[in-house]
């Protein structure tokens, strides 16, 4: 079988989606005749109609309440807010409407999903490289999704459109030209991590671009005799610590590594788990941020800023 | 409205030619991989900026959008300065740390470009609220597809009932992105300015001498405390939206049609018809050429940025903006 781009992972899911269940709707800026300007969703408005995929005016605010307010009457909507960083825009109806719903309303959710494109790397300056997970994680009642593999990101954002909860998932914008084994055909279940690579030493936790980070460093660090464990969270809420906890109780060191700013992180609840879990277990525990502060454009400053594989190799060696 | 006149009009073929030049050497380097990232040319527009920015005075304040490189230039920001910018070097406005889409500058009256479409609405609206008090005048640049966002109808309305001295400039250019504004717009510009109280008028944005009236008369207005004013300029880029877009979008022969209506060549015809000699506006296309020219030379040899220089987290001076002093009187 060959193998698999990661925005046709993506495209392949809402096309897998779109065909099963007429309720479902994709729209967002220059998703349908354009096919996205990361041309992840080419061909679905030929496949889907203009009734099903649909683009819409440079409006988030009415795009993020439109499609709460669709979800509740029957539809299935996917929303594609084209930069994370314009997630602001869209705030109120995800999270002061789109999460309360089923708690105040008792029965039912609101089957929505937010996708957008986020992460650094790609030298497009501060307020297009922002990786807004800490913005929602003290959200209750929705689900972030953050995947780091072509298979993954298409089971996963399966899941996603057939949840009954309002969901963001984002798609790092680093990982869209990467492939991998395409898997099965199968949605796959939110909030079940991954052990991506067995290791005795360490336990490296992570996501999206952070887990292909983490398997470079461990691959220079197997070279000098260290065996990390990776684990990719794929899912940052609900957030599957079983997984961790399994890996830690065996390692004794952990280290989460998030592509964020080190204060209010989604890394910070990782620790805060492992500290009241799992204290008896470990030797170490720490994070690998960014520093707190905006993301530069210049190269030189961008690639000092991530937390990329030279930083986890030499943060893990000079802990040891 | 304002006579015709050849020495001010030279003036701003210089600066129009200067963003034209800018935008060329900008794609070419950006292709060549200097630049990084994305890149929004304004190929095109040039008359817009340039014939709003010879309306303001020093005190004034812009807020550009990330199709902002002439923006900046109009507002006299250095070739220098906003080239090793781009290029990432230690040398540009903001130390490389900004890039293309969100370039500040406030002593040069310009409070940035606005990468978040609608934002530059919304802080020139502040603005306004500071500048209202010493005369000065605040001006949002924003385009077609940014009259879809709350950000528009919520600061015209908060702007026309605390009477702000802010000039709204669209440039509409045609298309939001990779769509037609129209195919996702109802009702037009103009009259959604009018029904939240905020008089529009439509200007041709490729002639920079209508642009330049009718900013004078919209800056009067504004600066006598008649409130706002929204301008639309009718514009067109002649490039792609940003790096990636080959703008197979436009029907054939669409491009061709604004070219002939090229700025540049417009501001030419009307200072030769007017006696300015054919030799002396070639002169100035040589130097501004070269201008750029020079400046990415030198730009490719500034330094690079250290890493360990960023800024701290929280800011501890106070940066006033040109003309703030008056603000304390």
């Amino acid at each position: 079988m060959s193998a698999l781009e990661f925005r046709a992972g993506i495209r392949e899911a809402l096309d897998a989606e779109l065909t099963r269940d007429e309720r479902v709707v994709l729209f967002g800026e220059d998703v349908a005749v354009a096919g996205g300007v990361f041309a992840v969703t080419t061909g679905l408005h030929e496949r889907h109609g203009s009734e099903r995929v649909i683009d819409t005016p440079i409006s988030e605010l009415a795009m993020s309440g439109a499609a709460y307010g669709a979800a509740l009457c029957g539809l299935r909507p996917v929303l594609e807010i084209m930069f994370g960083d314009f997630l602001p825009l869209a705030m109120d109806s995800i999270l002061n409407q789109a999460t309360k719903f089923h708690f105040l309303d008792g029965e039912g959710g609101v089957p929505m999903v937010v996708r957008c494109v986020v992460g650094a790397g790609g030298r497009f300056g501060a307020i297009h490289s922002q990786t807004p997970i800490p913005w929602l994680h003290g959200v209750t009642g929705i689900k972030l999704v953050a995947p780091s593999t072509p298979a993954d990101a298409k089971g996963l954002l399966r899941a996603a459109i057939q949840d009954e909860n309002p969901v963001l998932f984002f798609e790092h914008k680093r990982l869209y030209s990467v492939k991998g084994p395409p898997g099965d055909d199968e949605p796959l279940p939110l909030g079940q991590a991954a052990v991506v690579r067995e290791g005795d030493d360490l336990t490296i936790a992570s996501a999206m671009k952070g887990v292909h980070d983490a398997l470079e460093a461990a691959e220079r660090l197997s070279s000098q005799g260290v065996e990390a464990e990776v684990i990719d969270l794929r899912t940052i809420r609900p957030l599957d610590f079983a997984t961790v906890l399994g890996s830690v109780a065996k390692t004794n060191r952990l280290a989460v590594v998030e592509e964020g700013p080190l204060t209010g992180g989604w890394a910070g609840e990782v620790l805060a788990r492992a500290a009241e879990e799992a204290l008896g277990e470990l030797d170490d525990v720490w994070r690998i941020t960014t520093a707190d502060g905006p993301v530069p454009y210049s190269p030189p400053l961008e690639d000092a800023f991530l937390p990329g594989p030279d930083r986890i190799v030499a943060e893990i060696q000079g802990r040891a | 409205m304002g006579e015709f006149d050849a020495t001010s009009c030279t003036e701003m073929y210089r600066v129009m030619v200067r963003i034209r030049r800018f935008e060329e050497r900008i794609q070419a380097l950006f292709l060549r991989d200097e630049v990084y990232g994305t890149t929004h040319l304004c190929n095109g527009q040039e008359a817009v900026p340039v014939g709003v920015a010879s309306a303001l005075r020093e005190g004034d304040q812009v807020a550009g959008t990330y199709r902002g490189h002439g923006h900046a230039l109009a507002q006299g920001i250095g070739v220098q300065e906003l080239m090793d910018e781009l290029l990432g070097r230690a040398t540009g406005i903001n130390g490389g740390r900004s890039g293309s889409m969100n370039v500040t500058a406030r002593r040069h009256g310009y409070l940035g470009s606005y990468g978040i479409v609608g934002g530059s609405i919304a802080a020139a609206t502040g603005a306004a609220m500071a500048l209202q008090r010493n005369g000065g005048v605040a001006v949002a640049y924003f385009g077609d597809g940014a009259t879809n966002q709350a950000y528009f109808f919520e600061c015209l309305n908060f702007a026309h009932v605390l009477a702000l001295p802010v000039i709204f400039v669209c440039e509409n250019n045609v298309y939001m992105e990779y769509t037609r504004t129209e195919h996702v717009s109802g009702g037009d510009i103009l009259s959604r300015a009018q029904s939240l109280g905020v008089p529009g008028e439509a200007v041709d944005g490729m002639d920079v001498w209508s642009v330049r009236d009718a900013a004078e008369a919209a800056v009067e207005r504004a600066r006598a405390g008649y409130g706002p004013m929204l301008l639309e300029a009718s514009t067109y880029r002649f490039v792609g939206h940003s790096r990636s877009d080959p703008a197979r979008y436009r029907p054939e022969g669409e491009l061709e049609e604004w070219q002939q209506r090229d700025p540049l060549l417009r501001v030419r015809e009307r200072l030769e018809g007017d006696g300015v000699q054919r030799d002396a506006l070639d002169a100035i296309d040589a130097e501004e050429s070269a201008l750029v020219l020079a400046a990415e030379e030198r730009g490719l040899e500034a330094p690079w940025p250290d890493p360990a220089e960023l800024p701290s987290e929280f800011a501890a001076a106070a940066v006033e903006p040109v003309g703030a002093e008056a603000l304390q009187r």
